[in-house]
């Protein structure tokens, strides 16, 4: 657990969800393994992630490494499948991880692709308490992991720095998520292992909405990630936010 | 590992250009093109020498561009300088023949103002599509073309491809494109194998002169032995594509021009008044080939490496193009998102998006040939009725219309005029 000098911080981390990622951290750039559905969602994520950024900052996305000088950080950065676009795209990215696992993974694959990615073993606490600030945090699909989402939330405020931009994904708390992301997913499906998600750990929109706003930022956007079965392609959906959703939100 | 070690290998890392593409032709320009309209870099290597391509003669060989594809070429900015050379086509009339019958009664006719959009498409003659494309590449800083050079080894490396040229030297790139043909070198040494079959035919193609005009209209004559194509070129020429069986188009291709002139005539017919050649003759056997994947780790596959299908419609081309505008989307956009462009994810959207559409298209033709290859008196009856029964269903001969024009399915945006 020291491998990087750094101890990490557990006031919001569950240790057995950290476990059960450790498990699975070498798969992590396989397309058709075990992060298959992270590797489905993300060019859906990454638009969402690289509009937002390009608003928030007066981006052009035509342009070359449009995210020069922006501090991104990326919470739960696992093998590195945010970290690695949005550095690609000239963000200087800190990828962050308590699994400790992650860390090689995600590095030997940052220098084997020519990218330059600071990858630490830490919890995001522990870049709280060392007075780290970043202009964009990415908080993707980890709230829901989490043993303490507010005191969780309060943490990613306290990275940002003014007028930075926080995202937040998740999965929301109905009867059709648990259908779609438990009974579908883990059980039929198998995209996922039997256990990954923890149903009564999902956050409905409002709940969230509630905690971004106790935590003293600004929610600005929400959009749904809706998964077509036809096209197999996930898409941004402006109204159905019923099972995946992300939301964008800003430090005034 | 130390801050130093980590700077060397990215240092090693850096890539000579986001893209390699091996092959020259006009696919292989066109989609260096657009991409490094869109700010990727590329290089275009070609086995053969640049001005040889771009020779002021004329040979004869010319293009059926669809509607879309010109849209294509707009959208790349290569139209202005194609425009005045191009002819429109704004009528496609097809029908069944005999030599010396003419044409059957009922009459396959495709008006380009049924389309809403005029016209159907546009001859163009080889050299000034290359010419262009040539002149395109050179101006364009982001483009190095390396001519006279041929890819010889090509290997996956952490991060990229290493491709190896013929003067030893080698380039770290992000993704290799084949783009050579359909023997493509990059899809063998990827191990991409391809499935092909034959047709027993061979076209004939050459320009001719004729003495009244043929004011736009392309003519498709279904002959027992293959299809006869008639498509107008500037002026009072149109280029041929006559199909003929292996062994007809042998001795067919070692006759005289003026015996030549004398079998055709009774299968040209006498519309445009006299005829003559006005170019040298070409004989290519048509065979369909389809690389069994569109990819390959690091590697991407379009035009006649991909898929090389019969040419009855000039669709060679147009499906090659249609490759173009998939493949540069898929990269441009996984570029905006910040992918990385070899991702074998990246690069399964591309062959999701083609590869269907081109089997569909080469199997339609395939299927469309053999129906009009035969002079069995049954057949050719219920040939006659057929077309009469798709000329009389308005909607059935548009969207056939539109299949040939390439305006049907989810249109990539440079096939719709659009930048990316």
């Amino acid at each position: 657990m020291t491998e990087d000098g750094m101890e990490a911080a557990t006031q919001t981390i569950d240790p057995a969800e950290v476990a059960k990622f450790e498990a699975m951290a070498a798969e992590w750039w396989d397309p058709n393994g075990k992060f298959k559905p992270l590797h489905m969602l993300n060019p859906c994520r990454l638009d969402y992630l690289v509009t937002q950024i390009a608003a928030q900052f007066g981006r052009d996305l035509k342009a070359p490494r449009p995210f020069d000088g922006l501090r991104l950080l990326d919470i739960g950065c696992g093998g590195g499948l945010l970290s690695e676009p949005m550095a690609r795209l000239g963000a200087t990215v800190v990828g962050a991880d308590a699994a400790g696992g992650n860390i090689p993974v995600a590095r030997l694959h940052a220098e084997q692709s020519g990218l330059q990615i600071d990858y630490r073993h830490c919890a995001a606490e522990d870049l709280a308490v060392a007075g780290e600030r970043f202009d964009v945090v990415l908080a993707m699909e980890i709230i829901e992991h989490v043993a303490d989402p507010q005191g969780f939330m309060n943490t990613c405020a306290e990275l940002l720095a003014p007028g930075g931009l926080m995202f937040c994904s998740t999965m929301n708390r109905n009867p059709k998520s648990y259908m779609m992301a438990i009974i579908g997913a883990e059980r039929v499906m198998r995209w996922l292992p039997v256990g990954t998600h923890d149903w009564s750990k999902f956050v409905t929109p409002d709940e969230l909405y509630a905690l971004i706003r106790s935590a003293g930022l600004d929610p600005v956007d929400r959009k749904g990630m809706v998964f077509n079965p036809l096209s197999w392609r996930w898409s941004l959906s402006d109204r159905d936010l019923s099972v995946n959703y992300v939301t964008a939100s800003v430090k005034r | 590992m130390d801050n130093r070690a980590r700077r060397a290998i990215l240092r090693a890392m850096t890539h000579d250009s986001d893209i390699l593409i091996a092959g020259g032709g006009l696919n292989g320009p066109a989609l260096a093109l657009a991409l490094a309209q869109s700010g990727l870099t590329v290089t275009v290597v070609d086995a053969a020498p640049a001005r040889a391509r771009a020779e002021d003669d004329f040979d004869g060989r010319a293009y059926a561009l669809a509607l879309a594809s010109q849209k294509l070429l707009a959208a790349i900015g290569l139209w202005p300088m194609l425009a005045t050379n191009a002819q429109p086509m704004l009528e496609v009339k097809a029908s069944d023949g005999r030599p010396g019958e003419g044409a059957a009664p009922f009459f396959l006719h495709f008006d380009s103002r049924e389309l809403d959009q005029t016209p159907v498409g546009y001859m163009l003659e080889d050299r000034f599509l290359y010419r262009a494309f040539l002149h395109a590449m050179e101006v364009d800083p982001k483009i190095t073309l390396l001519t006279q050079t041929a890819v010889t080894a090509q290997e996956v490396v952490p991060g990229g491809i290493r491709v190896t040229l013929s003067d030893g030297s080698t380039r770290l790139v992000k993704l290799l494109v084949g783009a050579d043909g359909r023997r493509s070198g990059v899809a063998e040494r990827a191990g991409i194998t391809r499935e092909g079959w034959g047709y027993g035919q061979t076209a004939l193609v050459a320009a001719i002169e004729h003495e009244l005009p043929h004011q736009g209209i392309a003519q498709q004559f279904f002959m027992p032995n293959g299809p006869l194509a008639i498509l107008p070129l500037p002026g009072n020429r149109s280029s041929i594509v006559w199909s003929e069986t292996d062994a007809n188009a042998k001795v067919i291709s070692a006759l005289s021009d003026e015996d030549f002139l004398a079998i055709l005539r009774p299968r040209f017919g006498d519309f445009l008044g006299q005829i003559r050649l006005a170019g040298p003759r070409f004989s290519y056997p048509l065979n369909l080939t389809l690389a069994k994947s569109y990819v390959a780790p690091r590697v991407a596959l379009i035009g006649d490496a991909a898929h090389g299908v019969h040419p009855i419609a000039g669709q060679g081309l147009n499906l090659g193009l249609r490759d173009v505008a998939a493949l540069a989307e898929v990269l441009v956009e996984a570029t905006r998102r910040g992918e990385d462009l070899g991702a074998p994810d990246v690069l399964d959207r591309y062959q999701g998006w083609r590869r269907f559409d081109s089997v569909s298209l080469a199997l339609g033709m395939d299927t469309v040939n053999k129906l009009f290859s035969n002079d069995n008196p049954i057949l050719r009856a219920g040939r006659d009725l057929g077309l009469g029964i798709v000329q009389a269903a308005g909607p059935l001969r548009r969207a056939f219309m539109r299949q040939a024009a390439g305006l049907s399915g989810p249109l990539p945006r440079l096939l719709q005029g659009r930048a990316i």
